[in-house]
């Protein structure tokens, strides 16, 4: 305790927050990319995985294994390939574009389950009114199912993210100079572990908070549009 | 030339035939209700027209077209002449009642907007809702959400309106108001194919009655033809139980 106290100046210097915040911002950096560009992915891979008829058979089988296999790796054995893959391919591709490819593939398995169930949730009979219509494959999906579904995607899907904040110390086993990686380096430097990881646990702390806080706004917010509460009931009925 | 000619239709659910060569035919303004026990196949002839379900053999004409099920696309043709009103009126529960009856006209068959919506607006009018343009499904009793899927289906400005049902799912008190907003488009000369369960309403307003049993359309005439003197075993018995009290 005496140590960690007579340690306290020394470790909240300008160069060491400078450095956790840089860190900090890595890690937060890589999380939300990959969790957006792996969900916008997702999508196009749930829109393949509807496609009807013969023809597409293997994209659906693809797509299908993609989602089965990757969400029964774990997360840190995908980094591996990546980088492996990566670097072999191009060897001068920095450990952040690694980092947010591998975060990226893993997040595409896991949010295209979520966006998969969403859509779902909504009534078959919804999708009939707007056959009869005419309405397109892609016009009843932006029309009627998405507006209707993203009730039931919001929520677990942040949820996920906020999740895969923490998760993403995980990519400090290649070398990413994200938080897990700085706390390393501060402990053997000499400060107190507890201290340093503390101070890491706080700043992880920070950065998820908000973003849960969020995703129950959105979740309240996108709970009340009309209809929702009536669709469902009829679903359960 | 009848407005259209259905002729031995058939369509299966995976490997059991529901419908077992179906021949039916409607005049221009002409309106025929299927009537039968339920599981007849009565709905799925309808379905089966708007191409929701699979048609496996036989022809169908409108207006002296042949109509082609073949393929998805295909099936769009029959989908402009037609529109069908659900049991459960299936309106679009994150639209309003406006864009639900203006989505298709405008998205689908390109018409200019501002006409659409003043249609739309009379629409709304003619059943009866003409202040309920900028609700919610969910803000409107089922009557009324049953009337707004009406205007939708004569919004699409259908030769031929299909009728699933349409008061099945309603309250008792809630059923006029919708059989007087069907009044009104018989009047106007619509033709129309009504499956319906409301056996004195269907009296008044069919021309044609066509009584089905187990995927097959058993006898066909006028109404009175059919409720007050059926020919076969199986009608008689299906009258008899359900017009006894």
């Amino acid at each position: 305790m005496d140590r960690i106290i007579e340690q306290l100046p020394r470790f909240f210097s300008g160069p060491n927050m400078l450095l956790l915040l840089e860190a900090a911002g890595l890690t937060l950096g890589m999380t939300v990319m990959g969790c957006v560009i792996g969900f916008g992915l997702a999508f196009v891979l749930v829109f393949l995985r509807q496609t009807p008829g013969l023809i597409w058979l293997p994209l659906r089988v693809v797509c299908i294994l993609y989602v089965e296999i990757f969400r029964r790796i774990p997360f840190i054995v995908v980094v591996y390939l990546v980088l492996f893959f990566i670097q072999t391919a191009t060897p001068d591709a920095s450990l952040f574009t690694i980092a947010v490819i591998a975060i990226c593939l893993y997040a595409v398995a896991y949010t295209a389950d979520i966006i998969r169930g969403g859509l779902e949730s909504v009534s078959s009979t919804q999708i009939e009114a707007a056959q009869v219509m005419n309405l397109s494959r892609l016009q009843t999906n932006l029309q009627i199912v998405l507006p209707q579904a993203w009730p039931v995607i919001i929520p677990p899907a942040i949820a996920f993210a906020v999740s895969f904040i923490k998760d993403t110390a995980l990519v400090s086993q290649v070398g990413v100079f994200e938080l897990a990686f700085r706390g390393k380096e501060l402990n053997n430097q000499g400060f107190s572990g507890l201290l340093v990881f503390g101070t890491i646990a706080f700043c992880y702390f920070l950065m998820s908070f908000p973003l849960s806080l969020l995703g129950q706004y959105l979740e309240k917010r996108l709970a009340t549009p009309r209809g929702q509460r009536r669709s469902r009931k009829i679903r359960d009925s | 030339m009848p407005h259209l000619a259905v002729s031995g239709v058939r369509a299966k659910y995976g490997t059991l035939e529901v419908l077992k060569g179906i021949n039916l035919t409607v005049e221009k303004g002409g309106i025929l209700s299927l009537v039968g026990p339920s599981g007849s196949g009565k709905s799925t002839v309808l379905r089966a027209l708007m191409g929701l379900t699979p048609i496996t053999g036989g022809d169908v004409d409108i207006a002296g077209e042949r109509m082609d099920y073949s393929s998805a696309r295909a099936v769009r043709q029959a989908r402009d002449r037609m529109a069908i009103v659900f049991q459960q009126y299936n309106l679009f529960q994150n639209m309003t009642v406006g864009q639900n009856l203006t989505l298709a006209p405008i998205k689908i068959k390109r018409r200019p907007k501002a006409e659409v919506e003043a249609q739309a607006r009379r629409l709304l009018d003619l059943v009866g809702l003409g202040d309920r343009y900028g609700a919610f499904p969910d803000q409107l009793s089922g009557g009324q959400q049953q009337r707004v899927a009406l205007a939708r289906a004569l919004a699409l400005e259908p030769q031929i309106l299909l009728l699933d049902e349409v008061t099945s799912a309603l309250d008792p008190e809630l059923v006029n108001e919708v059989l007087d907003a069907i009044r009104k488009l018989a009047d106007e000369g619509m033709t129309m194919v009504i499956v319906s369960h409301e056996m004195a309403f269907v009296r008044e307003v069919a021309d044609q009655v066509a009584f089905m049993d187990d995927g097959e359309v058993i006898e066909s005439g006028s109404p009175a033809q059919i409720f007050d003197a059926p020919k076969s075993q199986r009608a008689r018995d299906f009258f008899g139980k359900i017009l006894r009290h």
